[in-house]
């Protein structure tokens, strides 16, 4: 039997998918625009008698989720933008260390201590390895409270399988709205399989020991960890790449943006339409790996492109990339916790296309 | 015949790689001797902290997890809460508990997590080459500290007394400062560890003890010679026996 669809606000929507994941435990700190996430996973989590933690600290909290992700556990964290600038050391320590878990970002704006009204301006820092060293994380970003519990419940499966922390990346207007949700059934995680590599249950199997760790003084070990990591980077991009479009093959223009932005863009296209001018829309699910190939496709059909983002640039950049200088290119962003309106995206397409 | 005291099980039998004189391979033994005693070898897991015992992994024999640099409780408490029947050891130097991880040893205490943090204080970093750490003595020179800690002139503060810091915590029960300086002194550290993991092993938290120990290399002294620079300067200001036991047995 189907779930009867519930209204929920986005915060509360990822909060229920990860208790529905089998999250083992939650680690978080208040900050704004996140803290129904928090409060919502205090009372659900200690409710399950599984194991939920105020921390002191953002930077205690990724360290909390590395030490119950080293055993093996479900377990998340979730933030916004000055929280997870703090949590960046642990997500380098989790992917030197391949350790599953999810972050959540409900974006606001920056940079520095900057608004708590929504922003797309950690693009660079989720999808670039926001600390130290080489590395990467998968990195996915909802339009909607449906899809945000989807891809948080998705979120986990992922990081398991690919043994890498995973990034729920929605600006602070998704994790606030209130909308409709059919949420995905329970796992009880008990029932789930313990991973070979978590430490603790030695003696169930008497097993060699096993070392969680992020070191390696040797470089040409630590070379070769770091490239058997980036073949797994390349199998990601062949099977873990997830966008959405409309109308693109139609259309001259396509407009490309992803959460809130892509939202705003769907409705500057339909509006659009009603006066008789065609758009497309292109909006990259899975912002790392992203869909590059696909944009590239595009590209060399003759398309253009319009970025449409909450920031002065960034995810453009990928664009650019992708289209390799077979299509035009451009941007419109508004920043600081300003949402674009349809009538400007629009006229902005309007003025690309000579109309 | 019957072998009375042999190389520990959870030890494993390699040469370590730190100075003539270290204390940690003494305080290493002492941990696995009491883990083989409570027959733990299995469901230990150990923090590797970052500083000299980063290597701890090589040398203890059963489960390792390696966090940031001061992060150690925290992970810690992670891997308990995921773990609660296990033996979770905090192992941590002076530099990673008392300056980088302040906040979080401070908050796992306060919180009055079941895992057992062992402090190797040697008021001195060693890892990074005799750097001034939060427990340096006033006075004593470090390279940050080329004219001695100086506490006030020149704003380096004083040396933290960690146990007795703690102690001020409801959440915790068992702090203990021992030292390595001497046979008596290591049989009593040994009594302190196991007091505090058989605490853990009965659900009983937060535990800490925490002990003195030589750095020859970095003190630039002979081996000899820092045993007893130890006594001479760092036992009068860090009191050796139990700062605070509040635990159930004591209560008896």
């Amino acid at each position: 039997m189907s779930e009867e669809k519930r209204l929920m606000k986005g915060n509360e929507a990822i909060g229920e998918a990860a208790v529905r994941a089998g999250c083992r435990a939650y680690f978080g700190y208040p900050i704004t625009p996140q803290n129904e996430l928090t409060a919502y996973m205090a009372k659900h989590m200690l409710d399950k008698k599984r194991t939920f933690i105020q921390a002191e600290s953002e930077t205690a909290a990724i360290n909390m989720v590395f030490g119950a992700a080293a055993t093996g556990a479900r377990s998340m964290t979730s933030s916004s933008s000055p929280g997870i600038s703090l949590k960046q050391e642990g997500i380098s320590y989790a992917c030197g260390a391949d350790l599953p878990m999810v972050i959540v970002n409900i974006a606001r704006s920056g940079p520095g201590l900057g608004g708590i009204s929504p922003g797309q301006a950690d693009y660079f820092q989720s999808t670039r390895g926001g600390g130290h060293g080489d590395y990467f994380h998968l990195v996915l970003a909802p339009k909607s409270v449906q899809e945000a519990a989807d891809l948080t419940y998705k979120a986990f499966e992922l990081a398991d399988k690919w043994r890498m922390p995973v990034m729920i990346l929605a600006d602070g207007l998704i994790g606030q709205m209130m909308e409709g949700v059919v949420l995905p059934p329970a796992i009880d995680p008990e029932s789930l399989p313990r991973k070979p590599w978590g430490v603790g249950h030695q003696a169930d199997t008497h097993r060699a020991n096993n070392h969680v760790s992020s070191i390696n003084l040797v470089p040409v070990e630590l070379e070769a960890l770091v490239r058997a990591r980036f073949k797994r980077y390349e199998e990601i991009k062949k099977t873990e790449v997830d966008f959405e479009e409309v109308n693109c093959e139609k259309a001259d223009l396509i407009l490309v943006g992803y959460g809130t932005s892509s939202r705003v863009a769907l409705g500057a296209l339909e509006m659009a339409k009603a006066q008789g001018i065609e758009l497309g829309l292109f909006r990259p699910i899975s912002l790392w790996p992203f869909p590059e190939k696909r944009i590239a496709e595009l590209a060399a059909k003759g398309k253009k492109f319009l970025a449409v983002e909450m920031s002065m640039g960034q995810m453009v950049e990928d664009v650019r990339l992708a289209a390799n200088g077979k299509g035009e290119v451009h941007f419109y962003g508004r920043c600081g916790g300003v949402i674009p309106s349809e009538e400007e995206v629009l006229a902005e397409a309007k003025r690309l296309l000579g109309k | 015949m019957e072998l009375v005291n042999g190389h520990p099980k959870s030890l494993k039998s390699v040469q370590t790689k730190y100075c003539p004189g270290c204390g940690h391979g003494v305080i290493h033994r002492l941990v696995c001797e009491v883990i083989d005693e409570l027959g733990a070898q299995e469901r230990s897991v150990i923090m590797n902290p970052v500083g000299c015992s980063i290597w701890a992994d090589l040398y203890f024999d059963f489960d390792s997890v390696q966090a940031p640099h001061g992060r150690t409780p925290a992970a810690a408490t992670g891997v308990k809460r995921m773990l609660p029947d296990h033996l979770v050891i905090c192992y941590q130097g002076d530099g990673d508990l008392a300056a980088i991880g302040t906040a979080e040893i401070i908050h796992a205490a306060n919180r009055g997590e079941k895992f057992t943090g062992i402090f190797v204080n040697n008021a001195i970093y060693g890892m990074t080459g005799g750097q001034m750490a939060p427990t340096t003595l006033v006075g004593q020179k470090a390279t940050t500290a080329p004219y001695g800690r100086d506490p006030v002139d020149a704003g380096m503060g004083f040396p933290i007394q960690v146990c007795e810091l703690l102690a001020t915590l409801s959440g915790t029960k068992y702090l203990a400062r021992g030292a390595v300086n001497n046979a008596a002194n290591v049989r009593k550290t040994k009594q302190y560890i196991k007091k505090a993991f058989e605490a853990q092993l009965r659900g009983e938290g937060f535990g800490l003890v925490e002990i003195l120990s030589p750095c020859p290399t970095n003190w630039q002294m002979k081996p000899g010679e820092s045993v007893e620079w130890l006594e001479q300067n760092m036992m009068p200001f860090y009191k050796l026996g139990e700062i605070k036991n509040t635990l159930e047995e004591a209560s008896k």
